[in-house]
């Protein structure tokens, strides 16, 4: 039961000449709420696009049930869920149609059920309103709303509290939790105070210190 | 299979649907191809000595450019809102995906091309035959500028300014294109067997579409691993 779901071996990886993180080996279990903590520039992103495959500049072994992830390409893509700082929603579309668009690689998803996901996310009204008329808050809940239909068992959430309201916040929040009680996984980055009991860390932008004081 | 050509359906819609809400991208390359083809009987010649044997060249070299002009919109947007990283991220192969991006793109700048060109080569006074065969040398040959233009679009992604380097990189590869399509519109208006130089317009558009997505797919990957 507790076979890990994605395991990073010695992840290492450099950028402009600076090491943002090496030798970061870790587990993503089963039913469990993960947080990459780092201040700034310390590579939570960087290492959030190697861990959703996006980013192939980064030495050592991203793991998929205890496979080489290139082997089960198909099977990872199908079983994770990224959402970026940039999370694909097309100003030109409407909520609706973005998240249409969004869902139909990956087995789609009836209207009913994505109108429904748009109304729990607070956009109910404005699912044929086109996204550049929505404000910046508003649009990342329609890519949250995505969160509501989606069954990957792992979710990779970069920063997906930016510019949500305390409401909003909190409603995630509650999502988050109840989605590790179903036993779904989760990995995150956030500068938000997240409570969830029984969260696992990963600490960055530690083991660069020396690396920087050298250089200088 | 069903849900790789579900998902290469919806990837082309999306693109058919944010095009036609933003139609200045649409037209631009519209308005340029007619604008360069009006340009040539002002600046140079109105004579049909003139404008009958060169129209053909005229018009292709024409097409090339607007083609040319619309590349840089081609997985920019994407990039920037980062529609890119969730195609990338989808079950299906990647190429696939890039296929459908660029058929999208053909039918969004490529065919309207090609419906403009009877009017334009009537402008430029050639003949009925000689038509119908550019038409046919721009329908096949426009998909194939669309698909080499991938390649060049997803290797220059990661730069702020793409312009010049995309038009560098791409020209060489579009030459061959050009020359056959205008050879074959000479041919016809000497009244030349065409169906030869057709087939072979044929074979650059199958090495295309079978090659060029892989080639773009693998450009995209480098290009999102930096970004």
């Amino acid at each position: 039961m507790s076979e890990p779901l994605l395991q990073a071996v010695n992840l290492h990886c450099e950028r402009d000449h600076r090491t943002l993180f090496r030798d970061l080996s870790f587990s993503i279990l089963p039913a469990t709420l993960t947080r990459v903590e780092g201040p700034n520039g310390s590579g939570k992103t960087t290492l959030l696009r190697v861990l959703a495959g996006l980013n192939d500049n980064a030495d050592g072994q991203v793991l998929w049930h205890g496979e080489d992830r290139g082997a089960s390409r198909e099977s990872f893509l199908r079983n994770t869920l990224y959402i970026g700082h940039r999370p694909g929603i097309k100003a030109m579309l409407t909520p609706l149609e973005n998240l249409q668009a969004l869902t139909a690689g990956r087995g789609g998803c009836p209207d009913s059920a994505l109108r429904q996901a748009l109304a729990g996310t607070g956009l109910s009204g404005f699912e044929d309103i086109p996204c550049r008329r929505l404000s910046a808050g508003q649009q990342r809940r329609v890519a949250l709303a995505r969160l509501l239909v989606a069954d990957e068992p792992l979710w990779i959430l970069d920063e997906i509290f930016t510019a949500i309201d305390a409401q909003g916040v909190e409603a995630l929040e509650r999502l988050l939790v109840q989605r590790v009680a179903e036993g779904g996984s989760i990995i995150l980055t956030t500068h938000h105070d997240l409570r969830v009991p029984g969260m696992e860390r990963i600490r960055l932008g530690d083991s660069d210190h020396e690396e920087v004081s050298h250089g200088l | 299979m069903g849900s790789d050509l579900s998902a290469m359906k919806a990837v082309m819609l999306r693109d058919i649907k944010t095009s036609l809400r933003q139609p200045q991208d649409l037209l631009n390359p519209l308005l340029f191809f007619i604008l360069v083809v009006m340009l040539f009987p002002l600046g140079v010649s109105p004579e049909v000595e003139f404008l009958q044997p060169a129209g053909g060249g005229i018009l292709w070299v024409a097409a090339l450019l607007s083609v040319l002009l619309s590349l840089d919109h081609l997985f920019r947007h994407d990039f920037d809102d980062g529609t890119l990283e969730q195609l990338m991220l989808q079950p299906q192969p990647l190429f696939l995906l890039v296929l459908a991006k660029s058929i999208a793109h053909w039918l969004l700048t490529g065919l309207p091309l090609v419906v403009l060109t009877p009017l334009l080569a009537v402008m430029v006074h050639l003949e009925g035959n000689s038509i119908g065969v550019l038409c046919l040398t721009l329908l096949i040959g426009t998909p194939v500028l669309s698909l080499i233009g991938a390649i060049g679009a997803a290797l220059t992604l990661g730069l702020r300014s793409a312009g010049v380097l995309l038009s560098l990189m791409i020209i060489p590869l579009y030459i061959p294109v050009l020359i056959f399509g205008t050879g074959t519109v000479m041919a016809a208006a000497e009244g030349a067997a065409v169906a030869g130089q057709l087939a072979l317009m044929g074979a650059f558009l199958a090495l295309a579409l079978t090659l060029a997505p892989f080639a773009a797919a693998a450009a995209l990957r480098i290009s999102l691993s930096n970004g």
